[in-house]
């Protein structure tokens, strides 16, 4: 498989590691009600060849930080500050053409539904080549050529006739597999995978996780896996970002994350979430409340109101001031670093056997 | 710990044992395709529901899984009756309410509930919560003591909402909390069976366990019978004392939740056993066994002969494709615990000695990684 | 694809022939007596039987059903003269037969449309694409502005006001009138601009904003982002990816706008006193015309169903989702 790899002539990355870089995110958008606050001042990085996982649920911002990356955001109504560098490159101030350039060549995305996210109107194959042709400028009989070893390639049979069907044409499964054909057409460095399994059926789930694992190590593209599912997240993910209210609220490798959590709505997700193993007489351990309205986030942490703890932080720490989220493993709560390892391991950790 | 409860003692705790409430025998739904020229004409049937036996006993909670097309929903609208079988009984308290008429049904109506998967499309916008969990009193004629509204509000109390909040419409309200609204209408007239389609898949995370800790609550203190539907195995294990596995309108796999759990026999229930993705709290866990199926659920339009599972099994031989295997208990089951299998697992869920991997695309990459 | 214009076509026939029945029941039943209508003031007994028998309204209703619906498929024989095929029956009115009637007012009919259509789908269509493409641009904001107000316009406001303009008060030009495209292809021009004119802008308002707004809903489609992620431009991705989709919505209207217009535009003909096939219906139903109006029904109706047909038939080009199903 030479052919799938690409020549060497990338410039050097920013950091020695970092490949893709945000700092500072803000993402607004103006709506009728008022001034929706997707995303608040939100920093990470991902290593190339890595994954980092992104949890949080709906309306935490993890979706809308990925379309501000690829540029896909309506520029109309929204509003982007801050600094997102990838290999060396700043997309916030890009221009369209720049972005065009970047878009299904060096940044791939994979989206949550692929009923949808194909289009109806043309043929698997066209989907596919299109990209290939732009980016490298290949010809359209070149562009099947790479596009059915590439259908070959994520288990769809008979790929040299799928190429002529339509997606409807084709399974949930497969419709997501030739997605991911689709994402990896121009062998990119960064891989964007927005829920890509939620619509998909458990066994079918399984599948595509282990294809994207394993092309992954083939390919070696850095990959972003925004799930709200954490069993989804431990299996697939190298680091954890957890997202809340359009904050990333923990940060830390999946291991460190999801076995020590340090923040308390990741002991919220894990504790209300049930397992297999699990026992069945303890009654599960939801959050109290529901996510809050962006449009009006509470002020100081956003995950006060829903907060066991507030009543072990001093005065009104909670309610008033933003507690920050470091570089590195770490929580952005005010609990004192001891006394999140108390809680953990006094109060949650039993309720998670 | 898991272990206490692989202890015979442990299981069963209500079981089977009780008195039955509800039982289906036989229970078909084929919804007809019409095409063909140039008069149009049946010319084929989606086989949702394909002859399913099921019991359901007193205040027992049964869990219903399986992936989307097995017709796990629409043998629960079968069983409410909000859909006509194509065959089968459905007995419910000694009665046969199979094609009961409207006027037949109504006294079964009101015993018989239903909570839907989607707590946004499944209320009226236009009423007010009061009035959507007041009507089924009011089109049953029920009065209870104290009068409607009272009643209502004790409902609200009773599933976690605000009782002041009777005149308020369901925009008003979060997912989780209209979910909530569902649960009292359903509980407006004492039902004894409950059918929940999903109750909380359309929630968030943090929000499901509020509902399923309330959806507890209410079975085991008010001994209402359910009927869990979810293709979530985690959550239905964690909610049903018995469960059946559907696989393309057939039940494959029926038991008690430890036998399904811990001890699966049917090659299906392994493979959905396993897809689960779970967290990995330690390295000392042990491993769970791997394995991925191949492609996608067959069309019930023309679901395979013999077993239907056999076209994704890896013990699948001849026999399996002339002969459908019976739900049976078969030998190294437990009692009632029932397997549709001709070559069936051990009841295990352990690591194999080696992962059981039929996608030929996985196949291909794993043997490339192995030999770099 | 054969299969379902052929089943179309012979429901399209059972359809017309349903119209036909139901038309005729329904003037067969009303009360008027139509030879008397025929026969005219100063009518004697005797001929005003010649009359009923000259018209066969003395045979059975089922005979008198029979011969009109035979009539249109092989052509019938009347005391005035044979009448061919299609055969639509004689005006009791005109004391001509139907379908040369319609011949000579059709085509004054598909001139308005013809002229009409091209004006308001390049321009509508452009507009409403260009709209959308822009959209919040001052561009966007004049188009959207002016089709809002021209869309709530009619023809018998904004007709008369051009004809006092243009013809009346600076004499710029005459009043409309029809000159075969045949005879004389600038003269057609001319001759129907102002009509023309009028019914385009209308249409084009209505067309503005409606390829406006399904093509904003077709931009907001997952498929349509994904093309945007996959690199390709705007450009590309507003004409191969949104621009389909968009058609779909249009091309409904479209299909039942052109049939109302082939019908004949009662209002437009009246308002620029012109003599098309509105007219004629007019005339037919209030002066009880059984035939002409029997005949002008069908004629509307052999639009409505041919251009449902044709809709489909581009449904299916457009959406491959129709095609292979």
């Amino acid at each position: 498989m030479t052919t799938l790899t690409k020549p060497e002539g990338a410039p050097a990355p920013t950091g020695p590691d970092s490949f893709l870089s945000v700092r500072d995110l803000k993402v607004q958008f103006s709506t009728e009600d008022g001034i929706v606050k997707a995303v608040d001042g939100l920093s990470f990085d991902v290593e190339r060849g890595k994954t980092l996982g992104i949890v949080g649920e709906s309306g935490s911002g993890k979706s809308v930080t990925n379309l501000t990356i690829l540029g896909l955001h309506n520029p109309m109504s929204t509003t982007v500050d801050g600094e997102i560098v990838l290999d060396g490159k700043e997309l916030v101030t890009a221009t369209e053409k720049e972005l065009e350039q970047l878009r299904g060549n060096k940044m791939a995305m994979i989206f949550q539904d692929p009923l949808t996210a194909l289009s109806p109107y043309y043929t698997v194959g066209r989907q596919l080549s299109e990209p290939f042709m732009k980016h490298t400028g290949a010809s359209k009989k070149e562009a099947k050529v790479r596009a059915v070893q590439m259908l070959e390639k994520v288990g769809i049979p008979q790929p040299k006739t799928r190429f002529d069907d339509y997606p409807h044409q084709f399974s949930g499964g497969m419709r997501q597999r030739a997605m991911i054909a689709m994402a990896l057409m121009c062998d990119p460095d960064l891989l964007i995978a927005d829920e890509p399994t939620t619509a998909l059926d458990v066994t079918v789930q399984a599948q595509i996780l282990d294809l994207l694992k394993d092309l992954q190590q083939e390919f070696g593209s850095a990959i972003i896996f925004i799930t709200h599912d954490l069993g989804v997240i431990s299996n697939m993910a190298d680091d954890l970002l957890v997202m809340y209210a359009g904050r990333a609220v923990e940060r830390g490798t999946v291991k460190e994350v999801l076995r020590t959590p340090q923040h308390p709505y990741a002991w919220g997700l894990l504790s209300s979430m049930p397992r297999l193993d699990g026992d069945i007489d303890e009654a599960l351990t939801p959050i109290p409340g529901s996510p809050p309205s962006l449009l009006n986030p509470p002020s100081g942490c956003p995950f006060h109101p829903r907060c066991a703890f507030t009543g072990e932080v001093s005065g009104s720490l909670c309610t008033d001031v933003r507690p920050s989220l470091g570089d590195g493993r770490g929580s952005a709560c005010h609990l004192s670093a001891e006394q999140k390892q108390t809680i953990f391991i006094d109060k949650i950790q039993p309720r998670l056997r | 710990m898991s272990e206490n409860l692989t202890l015979p003692a442990q299981q069963g705790s209500t079981g089977t044992s009780t008195e039955e409430l509800l039982r289906v025998e036989g229970l078909t739904k084929h919804f007809p395709i019409y095409g063909g020229f140039p008069i149009k004409r049946k010319v084929g049937a989606v086989q949702a529901v394909d002859g399913i036996d099921l019991s359901i006993g007193v205040a027992e909670s049964v869990g219903m899984v399986g992936e989307s097309g097995c017709g796990k929903s629409t043998a629960g609208r079968l069983i409410t009756r909000l859909l006509e079988p194509t065959g089968g009984k459905i007995t419910y308290s000694g009665q046969d309410i199979s094609h009961a008429s409207r006027k037949q049904l109504a006294p079964v109506r009101s015993e018989i509930q239903m909570i839907f998967q989607d707590p946004y499309s499944s209320l009226n916008p236009r009423q007010t919560v009061g009035t959507i969990i007041k009507s089924p009193m009011e089109v049953n004629g029920i009065e209870p003591s104290g009068g409607r509204e009272k009643r209502v509000r004790e409902l609200l109390e009773l599933v976690g909402l605000n009782p002041e909040h009777y005149n308020r419409f369901p925009h008003e309200f979060s997912g989780g909390q209209r979910q909530r609204i569902g649960v009292a209408r359903a509980l407006a007239l004492k039902p004894k069976l409950i059918v929940a389609d999903e109750p909380v898949s359309a929630l968030d995370v943090s929000i499901q366990a509020q509902v399923v800790n309330l959806l507890k609550k209410v079975q085991e203190e008010m001994g209402i019978a359910f009927l869990f539907i979810a293709h979530d195995l985690a959550i239905v294990r964690h909610f049903s004392q018995r469960v059946a596995v559907m696989y393309l309108g057939k039940i494959v796999e029926v038991g008690d939740r430890d036998s399904i759990y811990n001890r699966p026999r049917h090659p299906y229930t392994h493979a959905l056993l396993s897809a689960v993705p779970e967290v990995a709290m330690d390295d000392e866990t042990e491993a769970r066994e791997r394995i991925r199926l191949a492609g996608d659920v067959p069309s019930p339009i023309h679901p395979p002969s013999g077993c239907r599972f056999r076209t994704r099994c890896w013990k699948a031989q001849d026999k399996c494709a002339s002969e459908e295997p019976p739900l049976l208990q078969i030998s190294g089951n437990r009692e009632n615990h029932l397997t549709a299998c001709h070559f069936p697992e051990d009841p295990t869920t352990e690591a194999r000695d080696e992962d059981v991997v039929l996608d030929p695309a996985l196949k291909a990459l794993e043997a490339d990684a192995k030999q770099d | 694809m054969f299969q379902f214009i052929l089943r179309r076509t012979v429901g399209a026939v059972v359809t017309l022939f349903l119209i036909g029945a139901a038309t005729f029941l329904l003037f067969v039943a009303a009360p008027s007596d139509y030879a008397s209508l025929a026969c005219g003031k100063d009518c004697s007994p005797a001929r005003l039987e010649d009359i009923r028998q000259a018209l066969g309204l003395n045979l059975p209703i089922a005979q008198q059903f029979w011969d009109f619906m035979s009539g249109i498929v092989t052509g019938r024989d009347f005391p005035q003269g044979h009448c061919d095929a299609p055969c639509l029956g004689q005006s009791f009115y005109y004391n001509e037969m139907v379908w040369s009637l319609i011949k000579d007012r059709f085509p004054l009919t598909l001139s308005l449309t013809i002229g009409a259509l091209v004006v308001f789908l390049v321009v509508g269509l452009g507009a409403g694409m260009i709209s959308a493409y822009k959209r919040g641009s001052l561009v966007d904001k004049v188009a959207t502005g002016t089709s809002m107000v021209l869309s709530s316009f009619q023809i018998y406001f904004l007709g008369p006001i051009a004809l006092i303009v243009l013809v009346y008060q600076t004499g710029w030009m005459e009043d409309p009138k029809y000159v075969p495209f045949t005879e004389d292809p600038i003269g057609w021009l001319v001759g129907l601009s102002i009509p023309m004119a009028v019914m385009a802008t209308i249409f084009t308002a209505q067309y503005t904003r409606m390829a406006r707004a399904s093509m904003i809903e077709q931009l907001a489609e997952e498929h349509v982002r994904t093309a945007r992620a996959k690199g390709m431009s705007q450009k590309y991705v507003f004409f191969r990816y949104a621009w389909r989709g968009s058609l779909i919505p249009i091309v409904t209207v479209l299909g039942i706008d052109i049939s109302a217009l082939l019908g004949g535009g009662v209002v437009t003909e009246l308002t620029f006193s012109l003599q098309g096939i509105g007219r004629l219906a007019v005339d037919g139903a209030s002066q009880k015309d059984l035939p002409l109006t029997m005949g002008i029904m069908l004629f509307g109706a052999f639009f409505i169903l041919i251009l449902n047909i044709l809709t489909d038939i581009v449904y299916a080009y457009i959406d491959p989702r129709v095609r292979l199903s």
